[in-house]
């Protein structure tokens, strides 16, 4: 079963599409890679599945639902969470209570809840806690749990944003770009933290530079050039793909690419 | 400063740097009730400096919400404080209204304005939210001028009762620097109760990253509104506290000077701290009585003092505590 379908997206920025008709479908329980050189239409991709940037056409389903014109945060609220390549961490918190923001989707309550705390708000105000702290020994940042999040140097930071994506508890997690800017041994350890979020059941989403890593953990890849999709099938299919490595070498006797 | 091991001592998530109560911040406090003391047991024109703190300080606190915390710009809040303090002021002169119930009633008002308003307003973002929301305040100023038969222009109220219930009623100036000292005591515990929630969280997050926020399922303009109308609220009560702390408003009482010498306050105490808006309220309160003595230099002395701050201190008084902290962990 599918847990995401996109039909014929397209996202034109006046005459440029960056976009253009784009089909794919995202098996549950899946970890699925999107992947394409630099400015191949990747994050415009994620912005529209996400609910950040409005379509131009196509559509998008997600668990069975038409998820096209839904704002950003019903999609979340369905259990679609994505992360940001330019890290989009709450400065002035600390990492702890980044993750905390996290659990906002799987918690509930305002102001009136805030002010009188009945049982089950303070209940669920030390499960938050626990969450946070779970998540943050998952990645593996316990130690720096009181730190300000703004000084986690940065594959640190990447890590947080997966750590505060996962306390919303999504079906599916989008994850724009994690190694960009990660070096050897951090892109290692989140390749396995990659893994072992999906092994425990959330289908995964990937948008990546990173070839190698991609063909090493992804179960199945799409790729992108100039805003359409050119490939799609499993790490050696696309390992072996004339106009994957036309694209990413940039071979030019290539027709038809 | 911490010792190390009665931080790790303490459940996860209980200890938090400087979002949470620092020992820095805990002592300022306790400068400030120090302060009220010495201003109870000195008297004189000491303790009416101090009853106009706790008035700011209350306008503060949800100031801090709103600018702070959520991370948005207004300059317009004293249209509320305006709100408050005529809505007080005509309920118990003209009608004989009890204070209490008049207080309530202005801060019903000012909270539906200020939805009713923030509902549009909101949507702006950066400089625009904060010219928009500056006009707010100046549009509330000009009515409070012109309307002359509900608001009596630029004569203002006069005689208004001081705070009280029923026949008790608070006529010493002691006891009411007490009673807002008290007040100011409560709703900066509302203000922590709100903040150290899901709901605090969020607003906490906006600031931080609008985007983050919202892909994690936070309703941005939503709770934005929210900060927004609590910040009229705590605005609109201290514009009742006015009211009846001095017996007298005109216009002039919340014109625009209002918007800048809170918004003085709110950067010297630490914007987005907690206890900031007290500190913050206190401290540029009594220096405004030291700097009154430089006659026209006055609002040049007040200018030096808040550029400083920006300067040396970009967080505030009440963050000195973390900036100390921090060097000494670098040395």
């Amino acid at each position: 079963m599918s847990l995401l379908k996109v039909k014929g997206l397209t996202k034109r920025f006046g005459g440029l599409a960056a976009n253009n008709d784009i089909s794919l479908e995202v098996p549950q329980g899946s970890l699925f890679a999107v992947i394409g050189p630099n400015g191949a239409g990747k994050t415009t991709f994620f912005n529209m599945v996400s609910g950040f940037l409005s379509s131009t056409a196509g559509s998008i389903e997600f668990d069975g639902r038409d998820v096209t014109k839904v704002p950003q945060y019903d999609i979340a609220a369905m259990g679609l969470v994505r992360t940001f390549q330019l890290v989009q961490l709450f400065k002035g918190m600390s990492v702890a209570e980044n993750v905390e923001v996290g659990c906002h989707l799987a918690t509930r309550g305002g102001v009136a809840a805030s002010l009188f705390r009945p049982s089950w708000f303070r209940k669920q105000e030390v499960e938050v806690r626990e969450r946070a702290h779970e998540l943050l020994e998952f990645v593996g940042l316990s130690a720096q749990a009181e730190l300000d999040s703004e000084l986690l140097p940065y594959g640190q930071q990447r890590l947080l944003e997966v750590a505060r994506a996962l306390a919303a508890k999504p079906k599916l997690l989008l994850l724009d770009e994690p190694a960009a800017g990660l070096n050897t041994q951090e892109t290692e350890g989140l390749a396995h933290i990659i893994q072992k979020i999906n092994a425990q059941g959330t289908t995964v989403l990937l948008i990546e530079h990173d070839v190698a890593l991609v063909t090493r953990i992804a179960h199945r890849i799409a790729v992108l050039d100039f805003g359409k999709k050119i490939a799609e099938g499993t790490p050696d299919e696309i390992k072996a793909h004339p106009e994957v490595i036309a694209a990413y070498l940039g071979v030019e006797e290539v027709e038809n690419a | 400063m911490t010792s190390p091991a009665i931080t790790s001592a303490k459940p996860p998530g209980a200890a938090k740097f400087a979002s949470r109560f620092d020992r820095f911040q805990v002592s300022l406090l306790v400068v400030a009730v120090l302060l009220t003391c010495g201003a109870l047991a000195y008297g004189g024109f000491l303790l009416t400096v101090m009853q106009l703190a706790m008035i700011y300080a209350i306008f503060c606190i949800g100031l801090n919400f709103f600018m702070g915390y959520t991370g948005q710009a207004s300059f317009g809040q004293n249209a509320f404080a305006c709100i408050g303090g005529y809505g007080s002021a005509i309920l118990c002169v003209q009608y004989g209204w009890d204070p209490l119930p008049a207080l309530i009633a202005s801060m019903v008002v000012a909270g539906l304005f200020a939805l009713v308003i923030g509902y549009p307003t909101l949507r702006l973002r950066g400089h625009y939210l904060a010219m928009a929301t500056f006009s707010l305040g100046l549009i509330t100023y000009d009515i409070s001028i012109h309307w002359t038969s509900v608001t009596q222009g630029y004569m203002g109220y006069a005689g208004i009762p001081p705070l009280g219930i029923g026949s008790f009623t608070i006529e010493s100036e002691h006891w009411k620097l007490v009673a807002l000292a008290v007040l100011v005591a409560f709703g900066f515990w509302l203000s922590l109760r709100m903040r150290d929630s899901r709901f605090g969280r969020g607003l906490r997050a906006i600031s931080g990253s609008e985007n983050g926020a919202a892909a994690l399922g936070v309703r941005v303009s939503r709770y934005k509104l929210i900060a927004f109308v609590i910040a009229a609220l705590y605005a609109s009560a201290a514009g009742s506290l006015f009211a009846y702390t001095i017996g007298f408003i005109s216009p002039e009482v919340f014109g625009p000077q209002m918007a800048v010498m809170t918004f003085t306050m709110l950067f010297v105490g630490g914007v987005g701290t907690i206890v900031g808006p007290i500190i913050g309220a206190i401290v540029t309160s009594l220096l405004q009585e030291v700097v009154r003595g430089s006659g026209h230099f006055q609002d040049i002395a007040y200018a030096v003092v808040l550029l400083v701050t920006l300067i040396y201190a970009p967080k505030g008084l009440s963050a000195l505590g973390t900036l100390f902290r921090r060097k000494k962990g670098e040395a």
